[in-house]
């Protein structure tokens, strides 16, 4: 059986969710001879590749680079999962969509907070441009499957991926889709 | 009182006259799923998520303030129910903004907890992100409109059963709020006796006692209903 070329992508999220993958300790060494991780922050592939059967995504969709990544997942990758509260619904990373303006958190975050020389960064081409109003992944394509929490336990990550990884229709029940 | 014989999903029930479907059903051990209701407090459906279908009946009826009525075939969970609850409370999550992982009630709230059991992994409806207040003038009490489902639990806890009548709604739509006295802010208010029952009453992390955290937030319901069986029936029961 060829192995399942997986890829995970990190948008606009904490690396939480990542974190929580890793806690998946010896587990991953079982993971690792069932698939290929073909693109992840955890490995060094400049590119997203074609034939994607799995992806996982942590992070809402809060920049322009994430929204043109997250278009090419889509064209590339058979099953999307969103992975994390973040790419689910938003989020911490949505919670300055109210002020429905960028201009507000980065005057915040970077003149009034900021210790020494306050400037907010403008690097065309080098630090992408924030949307004005944050989305969930699903808001912008579609998505398979849904795993919530923040972050979402290693348990949770593994009854997921050993469900798909062995092909079945995966099912999250009971505590397993609790937010937050 | 006249005794009523319904069925509910099949089973045979009796029920005195004046009970409503939802009591019917939990004295029959079938599960409902509600929000608005309180034990307590005298019910308004608000929320629409005790819908239950009636055999003959072209609209759903809320549990919670439908009497029985003899020779009712009742379903509670059919598949359009299911369907139509997990609407209503992706509708109740896009409204305003929930965050479960920095919200007071993590893991003590009824909105999360029915997510949970109605399997509502994602929502469909486009998030609204409303710009709405934290009122944090009450000395020991805060009120964050953005965890707020308006089931008006506060609202009537605070009429009917400590009788101050302090909260109140403002407004239409999704402009509705809970406000304190004449919209003035909550620490200002010379109505409130700072009693602590509507706290204890909100089902989500909208209500909270200063002080407390990420997921701090638990209350224990017990109290108003020790306090109105107290009252009503005149049984001291802890
Ligand atoms: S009120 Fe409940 S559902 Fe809303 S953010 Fe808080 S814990 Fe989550
Ligand atoms: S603390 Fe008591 S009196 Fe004050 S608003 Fe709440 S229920 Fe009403
Ligand atoms: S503050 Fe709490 S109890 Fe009052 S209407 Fe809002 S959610 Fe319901
Ligand atoms: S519990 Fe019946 S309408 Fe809310």
């Amino acid at each position: 059986m060829d192995r399942l070329r997986l890829a995970t992508v990190w948008l606009g999220g904490c690396s939480g969710c990542h974190m929580s993958f890793l806690d998946l300790d010896e587990w991953l060494l079982e993971l690792a001879a069932r698939v290929e991780l073909v693109y992840s922050p955890i490995v060094d592939h400049k590119v997203y590749p074609d034939n994607v059967d799995l992806c996982l995504i942590e992070g809402a969709v809060a920049n322009h680079d994430n929204l043109e990544l997250v278009h090419r997942i889509r064209e590339r990758t058979r099953v999307l999962v969103s992975f994390g509260d973040c790419a689910v619904s938003g989020n911490v990373t949505a919670m300055r969509n109210p002020l429905r303006k960028t201009e507000p958190v980065l005057k915040r975050a970077y003149l009034e907070l900021a210790d020494v020389s306050p400037r907010i960064p403008a690097e065309p081409g080098i630090v992408p441009t924030l949307l004005d109003r944050v989305a969930a992944v699903h808001e912008i394509v579609p998505v398979e499957y849904y795993l919530p929490g923040c972050p979402p336990p290693a348990e949770r990550i593994r009854t997921l991926l050993s469900q798909l990884v062995e092909g079945r229709e995966p099912r999250l029940n009971g505590g397993l889709i609790k937010p937050g | 009182m006249a005794a009523k014989t319904l069925t509910i999903d099949g089973q045979m029930v009796g029920a005195a006259e004046d009970q409503t479907i939802l009591e019917a059903a939990r004295d029959a051990g079938i599960h409902i799923p509600t929000l608005c209701h309180l034990e307590g407090v005298q019910d308004v459906g608000a929320c629409r998520l005790c819908l239950v279908e009636v055999t003959g009946i072209n609209k759903l009826l809320p549990a919670c303030v439908t009497k029985v009525t003899e020779g009712w075939e009742v379903r509670t969970s059919s598949e359009r129910l299911q369907r139509y609850r997990r609407m209503v409370l992706e509708l109740l999550f896009a409204e305003r903004n929930h965050v479960c992982a920095v919200c007071v009630a993590n893991g003590h709230c009824e909105l999360q907890n029915l997510a949970v059991s109605l399997g509502m992994d994602h929502v469909r409806f486009d998030y609204q992100h409303p710009r709405l207040d934290v009122d944090l003038s009450h000395r020991l009490f805060g009120m964050d409109h953005n965890r707020c489902v308006l089931c008006t639990r506060c609202v009537r806890t605070c009429w009917y059963i400590e009788g101050a009548g302090t909260l109140n709604v403002a407004g239409r739509g999704e402009k509705s709020k809970i406000i304190t006295d004449l919209n003035a802010p909550w620490g200002d208010s010379t109505t409130c006796t700072s009693c602590g029952k509507c706290v204890m009453a909100c089902p989500t992390g909208a209500l909270f006692y200063r002080g407390v955290t990420v997921a701090e937030m638990e209350r224990d319901r017990g109290h108003l209903e020790y306090i109105v069986t107290a009252r009503e029936k005149k049984q001291w029961i802890v």
